[in-house]
């Protein structure tokens, strides 16, 4: 997990329900210690997203939201992206993108996320 | 292409099964010695069959005296040694040859039997008077025929599929184009019938397209195609999802009336879909939507 105003977390390998339970809570603690105003999930490294993955991502976004922060998933896969939506999963209200850097564009052009610069250390990504 | 494997000698004597070991020895031997010492006299016979069934009629006289001479050949080897492998080969080549010329399945079956029946009434006329004698040699004969007849149309038909399967592949390269027209824009012109195949490989190369270009806008022209049914619709529908998912935004154009009317019918949400009536329209949104703005040199001239 990497961190500024902006939170990045990137999935580096397929989680079970449990860890997804977990990377929930951490993360949503995490915003609140860090004062994010911008959430960016990295999940390029997933080959597959699950319904309780999808709900759980969904869930994280709706949560960091009611604390201040926006939410953007990016690095779906493609067959990953078709898959979802043929399951009827979508990403709901959750902004998407292609990768890391379009995310980071895309909360940098939000109002409330935006606001002040992504400046972020360089410290190395770990599963969280 | 289905590799037959080879019909061993042994396959083929279990196909007649009631002769003695010694008569069946004796009985092919003396077929295929009939056959070739009435070579010329039969294979004219057939030639004429041929013309009077008007088969192969895209052949010229010459072409057809040289094939029916090695099919005839090749056939009475067949009946000689049970190996058909040869055979294959030689009918997988001649069906490549004159496939390109339109020739028919029925044509080639049909000369095939035409070869069949010729021979069959030259034993018949051989053994005449000996009755359970030309029993035998039918009963040694007929198997073969069959063998051979059925391994020159499999091979012909393999051949074939094989061309067919080329030219799918060929199509299938060329029917959905991803083209870049400007940095992270993206146009996919579909043109033609949209089936379900053609929707499959739609959204897989617009996706993997989406990926390599990094496309933030994709414009879907689909003027050229009148009509999408239930289904296919509802896989563009979904493509425009997941489009979106990779952080695309989609933009239809061209959508024909029909089209629109499948799409209401089967009532998916189309509140999400961005869809502009013609391609210059979807193009100058797309480039609203990456922040270009194209303007016409002062002076120059339009056609």
């Amino acid at each position: 997990m990497r961190q500024g105003s902006t939170l990045i977390a990137s999935v580096h390998t397929a989680l079970d329900d449990s860890e997804l339970v977990r990377f929930e809570h951490d993360l949503i603690h995490q915003i609140g210690e860090h004062r994010s105003r911008g959430v960016i999930i990295d999940v390029a490294a997933l080959d597959v997203i699950d319904s309780f993955a999808a709900l759980t991502l969904r869930r994280i976004a709706e949560m960091a939201r009611l604390r201040g922060a926006l939410t953007v998933l990016v690095g779906i896969q493609p067959e990953v992206a078709f898959t979802m939506v043929r399951l009827g999963m979508g990403t709901g209200q959750v902004p998407t993108a292609l990768d890391l850097e379009e995310g980071l564009a895309l909360l940098a052009a939000h109002p409330v996320a935006g606001t002040d610069s992504t400046e972020r250390d360089a410290r190395p990504g770990s599963t969280p | 292409m289905t590799e037959k494997s080879p019909i061993t000698p042994d396959e083929l004597s279990a196909d007649f099964p009631a002769l003695d070991r010694e008569d069946e020895e004796q009985l092919l031997p003396q077929l295929v010695a009939h056959l070739r010492e009435h070579r010329t006299r039969l294979q004219e016979e057939w030639s004429q069959r041929i013309q009077q069934a008007h088969l192969l009629t895209a052949m010229t006289p010459q072409e057809m005296a040289a094939e029916t001479t090695s099919v005839y050949d090749n056939y009475v080897e067949v009946l000689e040694t049970g190996n058909v492998e040869a055979l294959q080969h030689y009918a997988r080549d001649l069906s490549e040859r004159i496939i390109p010329r339109g020739v028919e399945t029925h044509e080639v079956v049909g000369i095939v039997l035409l070869l069949r029946d010729v021979l069959a009434r030259s034993l018949f006329e051989k053994y005449q008077r000996d009755f359970s004698r030309l029993n035998e040699v039918l009963d040694a004969y007929e198997p073969a025929a069959n063998r051979i007849a059925n391994t020159v149309a499999v091979s012909f038909v393999d051949e074939r599929e094989r061309i067919i399967r080329q030219q799918q592949d060929a199509i299938r390269e060329l029917s959905t184009p991803v083209l870049p027209v400007r940095e992270r824009l993206l146009i996919l012109p579909i043109i033609g019938v949209l089936d379900s195949e053609r929707a499959r490989q739609l959204t897989e190369q617009l996706l993997s397209g989406i990926r390599k270009h990094r496309a933030k806008v994709v414009v879907i022209d689909i003027t050229g195609s009148p009509d999408v049914d239930e289904a296919v619709a509802n896989h563009l529908v979904q493509t425009v999802d997941a489009s979106r998912l990779m952080g695309a935004s989609v933009i239809i154009t061209g959508l024909s009336p029909k089209i629109a009317q499948t799409l209401v019918t089967i009532g998916v949400d189309l509140s999400k879909m961005n869809t502009i009536g013609d391609l210059q329209g979807g193009l100058e949104e797309a480039e609203r939507l990456l922040g270009y703005t194209v303007t016409r040199k002062e002076g120059s001239t339009s056609s």
